[in-house]
């Protein structure tokens, strides 16, 4: 237990830096009275506490609503350190590299689409691989590798795998530039050629949606949302080759504490020098899995769009399939923000946290450059996702950061025990969800009792400033590994 | 003895190992392991592979021996069930492992590990040895 919290407002706690030796900054956490206690019941606090050893932290060790137990960083952990002199950690943005949702919209209704759900949930899963050890239908050389690595979702634009526009509406339009294949080991390679287009398992889902709620009418109308649209959302990640890739730089990270003489509270904080060959090396490795995620989340979206054209005979393009945004909520990004008054290159890591970028601080480009950036939270099956929207006072917070989701709150052997994955299928059911899950005792795990109530987090978030609430998502039909 | 005892974490999953010497330990660690992913009275010994590991220390060692598993079994799209460590020191490690490819129709794969952490990672002797390990599911 934490014995020295500082209640900052209602929306926001403090754990001070003189709480333990060695931390730098304090901590910060985003949360009520209530989320604090779902917060105290595992070891999430402690992390926080952690992260504020990492050499070179600014500000504070943050932490969002949706805060929960992870390993080295908690889950919705945010840490920003110098570029000049501080460290980077693979463990800040966690195995599964640039893990993010994306969006589409259609022009259809809901109640319009309901006598065809059945049918379109079963196509869905019949056409996109999911679960565990399940290759996809690419299998990639080691030259178009080489190629989808360096550009991302260019690359599969290239081989007729996206539409033009898709590329504007994918955070840095779907590539990170300091990708270097060259710092990916044999072993990535072997485990990420043949899982592109494949969703996964654990919380990764394809989700079809239903526009329930609108709160700002204006956002909602440049996002292209309204009420009771049927929209898809997909959420997944880098796969096994995200995986490998942490695996590798953990272990040369391990090295360079040891080598540096540096004491960190968790191993899995294991760190380097941003400037250092291994620092430098990790970021171009891990940029290669950001690439790889992106357009992983590419390739579904093509076959996603391939089978509502079977089910409903018409071109995507005529149902309007668009790309509303794809954001990654486990990424270290090289951004500017204001510090004490002075701008700094800082690298910020968030870990289960979303960037939420306000109004005039996209790319001048960006197609929502004067609006603020849209966040999409997917939340558990059974309840709701949301969209939200940066805001300007989220600057002066987290480095322009939310949260990711709704947070679990019981474990995975948990809710095995005390959820019977059939009998939450049947309930969902009647709810008018349509279930396609490749095992029921995985449903059970990803269970909605096992998540604290999104709507809950979201409401949070808006409470500390940190975003805005644009839209209510009610899943209708969920796809999972 | 019991071989292994699964660890409640909110996110992901841990598991504690026994064994009356290191090699059980980590031969257990490894058994508990794949017990996560698929049921080892399913899996049969028609494959084996013999590996070898190094680390800097013999909590590095278990990680990294770990982390071979998740490895070999993804790639090989395989699963394992009998884990026979013939050689085992403060830094490295060899061992023969059996089981075979993964068959949808015959195993039910419960859980996919991505990897294993260094969080809480843990081996102590009391009165027998045990070893606790956080892995990323």
């Amino acid at each position: 237990m934490i014995t020295c919290l500082e209640k900052v407002s209602p929306y926001c706690f403090k754990i001070p830096e003189t709480y333990r030796e060695g931390m730098r900054v304090p901590g910060i956490i985003y949360v009520d009275e209530q989320l604090l206690k779902l917060a105290e019941n595992d070891k999430a606090l402690e992390q926080v506490i952690n992260v504020a050893f990492l050499p070179g932290i600014v500000k504070a060790s943050f932490a969002m609503p949706d805060i929960h137990w992870g390993y080295g960083f908690p889950i919705g952990g945010v840490a920003a350190t110098n570029v000049k002199d501080g460290f980077i950690s693979p463990g800040g943005v966690g195995f599964d590299i640039s893990c993010g949702v994306r969006l589409l919209r259609t022009n259809l209704v809901a109640c319009e689409v309901a006598p065809l759900l059945k049918e379109l949930m079963h196509e869905l899963s019949r056409n996109i691989p999911k679960g565990v050890g399940k290759h996809g239908k690419i299998s990639l050389d080691r030259k178009e590798m080489v190629g989808l690595l360096s550009m991302g979702v260019k690359w599969v634009l290239e081989q007729g795998y996206a539409w033009k526009d898709d590329i504007v509406y994918v955070e840095e339009k779907g590539c990170l530039s300091e990708a270097n294949p060259d710092k990916v080991s044999e072993r990535a390679f072997e485990r990420g050629h043949n899982q592109l287009g494949t969703l996964g398992s654990g919380n990764h889902f394809l989700e079809i949606q239903e526009v329930v709620e609108i709160y700002d009418k204006h956002v909602a109308e440049v996002f292209g949302l309204f009420k009771r649209q049927f929209v898809l959302m997909i959420h997944s990640g880098s796969r096994g080759f995200g995986h490998q890739i942490c695996t590798d730089y953990i272990k040369v990270m391990d090295r360079v504490v040891k080598k540096l003489g540096l004491e960190l509270p968790d191993r899995q904080l294991a760190c380097a020098p941003i400037s250092s060959p291994e620092g430098k090396d990790y970021y171009a490795a891990m940029a290669c899995a950001a690439n790889y995620a992106m357009a992983n989340r590419q390739f579904l979206t093509y076959w996603a769009r391939q089978s509502f054209e079977y089910i409903f005979k018409k071109s995507a393009e005529d149902l309007g399939m668009s790309l509303l945004y794809d954001v990654s909520h486990n990424l270290a990004k090289f951004e500017n923000h204001v510090v004490e008054g002075e701008e700094m290159r800082l690298c910020v890591h968030r870990k289960g946290a979303t960037r939420a970028f306000g109004p005039n601080l996209l790319p001048k480009d960006s197609p929502y450059y004067k609006i603020g950036q849209p966040v999409i939270i997917p939340g558990d099956m059974g309840r709701a996702s949301y969209i939200l929207i940066g805001t300007a006072e989220s600057e002066d917070e987290a480095f322009s950061s939310t949260c990711h989701g709704a947070g679990r709150v019981m474990s995975r052997t948990q809710a095995k025990k005390t959820i019977r994955g059939d009998e939450l299928k049947r309930e969902l059911a009647e709810k008018g969800a349509v279930i396609e899950a490749g095992h029921v005792s995985l449903l059970a795990e990803e269970a909605p009792a096992a998540y604290k109530d999104v709507s809950k987090v979201v409401d949070v978030c808006e409470g500390a400033k940190l975003s805005k609430k644009v839209a209510k998502l009610r899943p209708l039909g969920v796809l999972k590994g | 003895m019991k071989q292994f005892d699964i660890l409640e974490h909110t996110a992901d999953v841990g598991i504690v190992a026994y064994g009356k010497n290191l090699k059980e330990v980590f031969e257990n660690a490894a058994f508990g392991m794949f017990s996560l992913m698929v049921d080892p009275d399913t899996v049969e010994e028609k494959i084996s592979y013999e590996l070898k590991v190094e680390d800097e220390d013999r909590e590095g060692l278990l990680t990294e021996w770990l982390n071979e598993l998740i490895y070999v079994s993804e790639v090989h799209e395989a699963v394992f069930k009998r884990f026979m460590i013939t050689h085992l020191s403060e830094r490295s490690l060899i061992a023969k492992v059996y089981g075979e490819e993964i068959d949808l129709s015959r195993h039910q794969i419960k859980t996919q590990i991505k990897a294993c952490t260094y969080h809480e990672l843990k081996i102590e002797k009391n009165e027998i040895w045990s070893a606790r390990v956080i892995l990323d599911v």
